[in-house]
């Protein structure tokens, strides 16, 4: 596990509230027995429209999702952990978090940061043409 | 300790083994219970580093997510094979993990086989006062009978599988206090989907929920376990109803609760858990049982409940602007038009099932309203799959899989099944299920699946109808 002082790129404008783990990763994805690979199962369903904000050419890759309230509700499932770090993220950033979710975040090595909802709104108009920085230290 | 406190907190004080400067606590797990799709990675983590379980006396292992809910062994009694390479795979896992490591296996064909939060009480395995974990949210059903259970990630099943505790922060206390008597029809599984559309979806986050009240009180053990499995649905990682003489009566003479003197004694311990008198918590919700009404969601949240003598709310009707956004979208993935009264919405597909769900008292509730008569000729695919093999005998006994049966549903093999469609048991794209668990997720019945949840009886009310139905207009 990589550890966590600063990360600086690009941050995926998402901003949904309520977003639950079947949403970070269906729950086919959860037959495996291994950790891996699971990247291409995050957001699976958003994932189906070609125009969506993972797969751009702005955000793809990006190692910073903004978000809504309660992100990560519902199951249990690390899985959802395993998909966004395979998927390249490494903060999450959004008012709330389900408890179970920013555990396993954590024991991931994802940073789950809490703003409240006027930081996260100015943060998403950032995020549309600049880079986000990310500092523990500071 | 001479301050009053609350269940929770008497649970919590018993079980710390360390408190940290940091304000989290070294906490003994009591039961663990595992299942085939949180546990593979944690196993091969043992492995990985040679260590073993510490105390696999306080394991279970069962079988329940991927299990075809179709027969399972031949006329032969050989075992059929999983059609699903990694389903088979992932079950194989199990089978081969829980003895390698000295854990007690319930194997896929035994009569005690089941859903895992069926069977911890069913077997009195689950017990008030203890701390239980499993990596699955619903975890907090065991709250029912005064347990503080909850769902725990795969790395959290590997660390108790090797240390037996966890390091947890303490939660904050909330007490749902839900008053009066619930009308005709309206069951448990109302009680909550109400006070989650009361409290919201993330009302609970940070906080263990205490459900106390008169309405409380009157709920059967397998009510008050319905109760807190839907806990996690309004964010709180536990839900907890305190024992009393009903959870007593239920666990006595189990095949895992305590005997003789240690019986004695753990009742004794059991009546002292209640919350104190003067004890406080950090939010209190009072909920009026009057207000309740047999209800349903109509969205993609558990939170977006009406009563079913109700319509589909317009969106502009929430006071949140996010709210009202995120309303627009579910309705727009449920089809739904505002206004649309839910006693008007065709349903093709039916589910009585799920750890929410699924027990004797559940099998009963929809066999009387099945009870001479048949499927709408809309309804295509309806299933009832009782939560245990134990739960199956009981109610093939008291010939309730026949009155499915002759309605036209199907009586299948115990599992988690259609509730997270990780089995066969899907719902096509586009289609309705009135389904008795407790997630309507976007996709979480198959991709594109449209849930709308409601109790037993609801279910095979809509089942006779081929609607959303009213159960009380069904009701002898």
């Amino acid at each position: 596990m990589t550890p966590i002082e600063k990360v600086e790129g690009r941050a995926i404008p998402f901003g949904l509230k309520n977003v639950d783990t079947d949403v970070i990763i269906p729950a086919h994805w959860l037959k495996t027995t291994t950790r891996e690979g699971m990247g291409k199962g995050a957001f699976e369903t958003l994932r189906a429209d070609p125009d969506n904000l993972f797969d751009s050419a702005e955000y793809r890759g990006a190692p910073i999702l903004i978000a809504g309230d309660n992100f990560g509700c519902g199951s249990s499932r690390e899985h959802a952990a395993w998909a966004l770090g395979d998927l390249g993220i490494r903060v999450v950033i959004a008012p709330s978090y389900s408890d179970i979710f920013s555990g396993n975040a954590v024991k991931n090595g994802i940073l789950p940061v809490v703003l409240p909802q006027a930081a996260i709104d100015r943060l998403m108009e950032v995020a549309k043409t600049d880079p986000v920085h990310v500092d523990l230290d500071t | 300790m001479t301050r009053p406190r609350t269940l929770y907190e008497k649970i919590w004080d018993a079980h710390v083994v360390e408190r940290r400067p940091d304000g989290t606590s070294l906490i003994f797990i009591d039961r663990h219970l595992v299942h085939e799709v949180t546990s593979p990675q944690a196993f091969a983590g043992l492995r990985a580093s040679g260590r073993t379980v510490r105390r696999p006396d306080l394991t279970l292992a069962v079988p329940d997510h991927n299990l075809p809910t179709t027969a399972r062994q031949d006329a032969a009694g050989h075992k059929l094979p999983i059609a699903d390479p990694e389903s088979a795979a992932q079950l194989a896992a199990l089978e081969k993990n829980a003895p390698e490591f000295g854990i007690r296996y319930i194997d896929a064909v035994a009569a005690e086989q089941g859903i895992v939060h069926v069977v911890g009480p069913e077997q009195g395995f689950s017990l008030p006062g203890t701390t239980i974990v499993c990596g699955d949210s619903h975890t907090a059903c065991h709250g029912g009978i005064g347990a503080l259970a909850f769902g725990i990630g795969t790395s959290e099943v590997e660390h108790v599988l090797a240390t037996q505790t966890l390091l947890l922060q303490p939660s904050k206390t909330m007490e749902v206090r839900v008053e009066g008597e619930v009308g005709p029809g309206v069951t448990a599984k109302d009680i909550i989907l109400h006070i989650i559309s009361v409290t919201g979806a993330a009302g609970g986050t940070g906080h263990v929920v205490e459900y106390t009240g008169s309405a409380i009180r009157a709920l059967s053990v397998e009510g008050r376990l319905t109760v807190s499995n839907m806990a996690i649905e309004g964010g709180a990682r536990a839900g907890l109803i305190a024992p009393d003489e009903t959870t007593f009566a239920y666990l006595k003479g189990r095949p895992y609760a305590p005997k003789g003197a240690d019986w004695d004694a753990a009742v004794a311990w059991w009546k002292s858990l209640a919350t104190d008198p003067g004890a406080t918590y950090d939010k209190v919700v009072v909920i009026d049982a009057a207000d309740i009404a047999p209800s349903v969601t109509w969205g993609t949240s558990p939170e977006d409940v009406v009563p079913i003598t109700g319509v589909v709310p317009d969106p502009a009707s929430f006071a949140d602007p996010s709210k009202q956004a995120a309303a627009a979208k579910s309705l727009a993935y449920m089809g739904l038009e505002p206004g649309t009264r839910m006693q008007d919405v065709a349903i093709e597909n039916i589910f009585i099932g799920s750890c929410t769900n699924s027990r004797i008292e559940d099998m009963r509730a929809a066999a009387a309203i099945l009870k001479g008569r048949k499927k709408a000729a809309n309804v295509k695919w309806a299933i009832v799959v009782p939560g245990s093999g134990l739960v199956k005998r009981q109610a093939e006994a008291e010939g309730l899989d026949r009155i499915f049966t002759d309605a036209g549903l199907e009586w299948r093999e115990p599992g988690c099944s259609a509730c997270l469609a990780m089995n066969p048991d899907k719902v096509p794209a586009g289609e309705r299920c009135a389904s008795t668990s407790n997630r309507n997720f976007v996709g979480r019945q198959g991709p594109g699946s449209r849930t709308h949840l409601v109790s037993p009886a609801m279910a095979a009310a809509a089942a006779v109808t081929g609607k959303l139905t009213d159960v009380r207009e069904l009701m002898a």
